[in-house]
């Protein structure tokens, strides 16, 4: 075992017997924080693979990712304002809107994806890597600025539309919401998995990603599968937007930029390009960053979250599940 | 008129020329050997044919229909696949996975069938490996992969670039003669190979390239007799 991995299983270990000791001291608020990761993990979980997908077909850290799952928040917002909802309370115009918003936003933000791919990308596709890259940012600044412009700097608030109903079971609280946020990350997951493995788009993706020429010697159109794959990656983060919006019901135009980092470093964490990793990367962040804020207090979870960055970059560059293939 | 040509193409890599007044026919039901060193040209006259490079001057046609300046997927489409230097397959995907990429252009779901079965009778040992992640083949698995992953486009012409590299001697057989039965059962094939006794002894017309330029033209079997060709690259 080399001395990194070393260092990696100490520190592993280390962390694992803190949180068991927390886990006996005080087991019911563990299981608060362990819930509240859940949910913060599996929004980070459908951010990162956004993150993941993109960087392992073209190798560019899509910094603007963080303001498109920003952006699926404040376009929800504004759909959301053309039903007669009733916020505090559960209807059936509440059910009826949300199953027709969610997905809205999911395609709206997929295309904007797409069209930022179309000119902030593509036309860099041969370009040494730092030109996409520094697109990258200048996009992210763009959606921002979008944001500022349509809602100022304030918070903005998202209407409160999901049921109120919760359980206590021993001393830990159960909401609606928590259940809510892991399943439909969950199915989201599930459904990409699907899609990843078993569709002739998917599979053409991944051969992409493996060998761009020879996947074009397939006859595979990549333009279409680079376009796929910012489309898809879209859906996820306009999804995560959305579950974001109806779980703390308040969004900032910066928003992305914080939490984008966050997911981005759930990418790593679990491999960049590696689909799996980033959503057990997103968990775990999640998890991380809510057992940080209880335990440690929660302005240093951002020191603890982006030491993670730095201390995986250092010592498991590959990631949780790098790839470990070999490839003769 | 022939299936594939190539008139007086010059290709660049950024200000390399790499290929010079290239010209080179392909007739329907033929085996073609382009030979020569490193870095004559024979890779880059692939990748223009396969549309991954354009001419700067030139053309290509094929099947009566120009392709200089066509999309690498329209091209597959057209009926031209390649089998690439490398093998190039998807490392972490199934053999199966990898067929199927083979066929990504087609739509036709029995005859994609029925052309698996016909890449497992040629190669038996994909089939039982089917499962199997193509990065952990061993290197004659892979080539058989790179060529039955090809034949899965089910192509006019197929071009296999060094189907022998960096195989043992009693593979480099296997491999060669899984050609002449692919050529036997209807496909014309363009092959590009160092070992160029090999090549020339399957082929039934070759090529001679030297830095981007043929410098030679005959059947397999005058350049196999021909001095230069002995002296340069069959090692007499």
């Amino acid at each position: 075992m080399s001395l990194p991995d070393f260092g990696f299983y100490v520190l592993c270990a280390t962390a694992i017997v803190l949180l068991a000791a927390q886990a006996v001291i005080h087991p019911g608020e563990f299981v608060q924080v362990f819930i509240f990761g859940l949910t913060q993990g599996s929004i980070y979980a459908l951010v990162a693979l956004g993150y993941t997908m993109v960087y392992g077909i073209i190798e560019l850290i899509n910094f603007a990712h963080g303001d498109v799952f920003t952006l699926g928040a404040y376009v929800g917002s504004a759909i959301l304002g053309f039903f007669a909802i009733s916020e505090g309370g559960f209807t059936t115009v509440n059910l009826i809107a949300l199953l027709l918003v969610f997905p809205a936003v999911m395609l709206v933000m997929g295309g904007i994806n797409v069209a930022i791919e179309r000119v902030a990308y593509r036309p860099l596709r041969n370009a040494p890597r730092l030109a996409p890259l520094i697109t990258a940012i200048g996009m992210s600044f763009f959606l921002e600025g979008v944001m500022f412009l349509w809602h100022g700097p304030a918070t903005v608030h998202f209407p409160d539309i999901l049921p109120k109903a919760a359980t206590t079971v021993a001393g830990v609280f159960f909401g609606f919401k928590d259940v809510f946020v892991v399943v439909v990350a969950a199915i989201l997951v599930a459904l990409l998995a699907i899609f990843i493995n078993r569709t002739k788009l998917g599979k053409a993706m991944r051969a992409t990603a493996q060998d761009r020429d020879a996947a074009q010697l397939m006859g595979i159109d990549i333009n279409r599968t680079i376009a796929a794959t910012f489309f898809i990656g879209a859906l996820l983060a306009g999804a995560g937007g959305m579950i974001w919006g109806l779980y703390y019901n308040t969004v900032y135009y910066q928003l992305g930029f914080r939490s984008g980092l966050i997911a981005f470093t759930a990418a790593v964490f679990g491999g960049i390009g590696n689909i799996p990793g980033a959503a057990l990367g997103g968990l775990i962040i999640g998890l991380i960053a809510a057992f940080s804020d209880s335990y440690i207090g929660s302005k240093w979870t951002q020191v603890v979250v982006f030491g993670i960055l730095i201390g995986v970059l250092v010592f498991r560059p590959t990631g949780l599940l790098g790839m470990r293939v070999p490839e003769k | 008129m022939a299936l594939l040509e190539l008139e007086g193409v010059d290709a660049y890599y950024g200000r390399i020329q790499a290929l010079r007044k290239v010209s080179i026919t392909v007739e329907r039901g033929e085996i073609v050997a382009l030979i020569g060193s490193n870095g004559a040209g024979k890779t880059t006259t692939l990748r223009t044919i396969s549309g991954l490079m354009h001419p700067t001057t030139g053309s290509v046609s094929f099947d009566g229909r120009e392709i200089t300046h066509t999309r690498p997927s329209k091209i597959v489409e057209l009926g031209i696949c390649q089998s690439p230097e490398g093998r190039r397959l998807f490392p972490r995907m199934t053999v199966l996975d990898n067929l199927v990429m083979g066929a990504y252009t087609r739509n036709d779901k029995a005859a994609i069938a029925s052309d698996m079965d016909r890449v497992f009778t040629l190669f038996p040992r994909l089939q039982e490996r089917r499962t199997q992640i193509a990065g952990t083949l061993s290197g004659g698995e892979q080539q058989m992969l790179a060529m039955g992953r090809a034949l899965m486009a089910k192509p006019k012409v197929m071009m296999l670039d060094e189907p022998s590299l960096g195989l043992a001697p009693i593979l480099i057989e296997t491999i060669f003669s899984i050609v002449r039965e692919i050529n036997s059962q209807g496909t014309t094939v363009l092959l590009v190979e160092q070992n160029a006794h090999k090549a020339l002894e399957v082929a039934n017309r070759g090529y001679v390239l030297e830095t981007g330029v043929v410098v030679q033209s005959g059947t397999g079997r005058e350049l196999l007799a021909s001095e230069e060709v002995q002296k340069a690259y069959l090692g007499m």
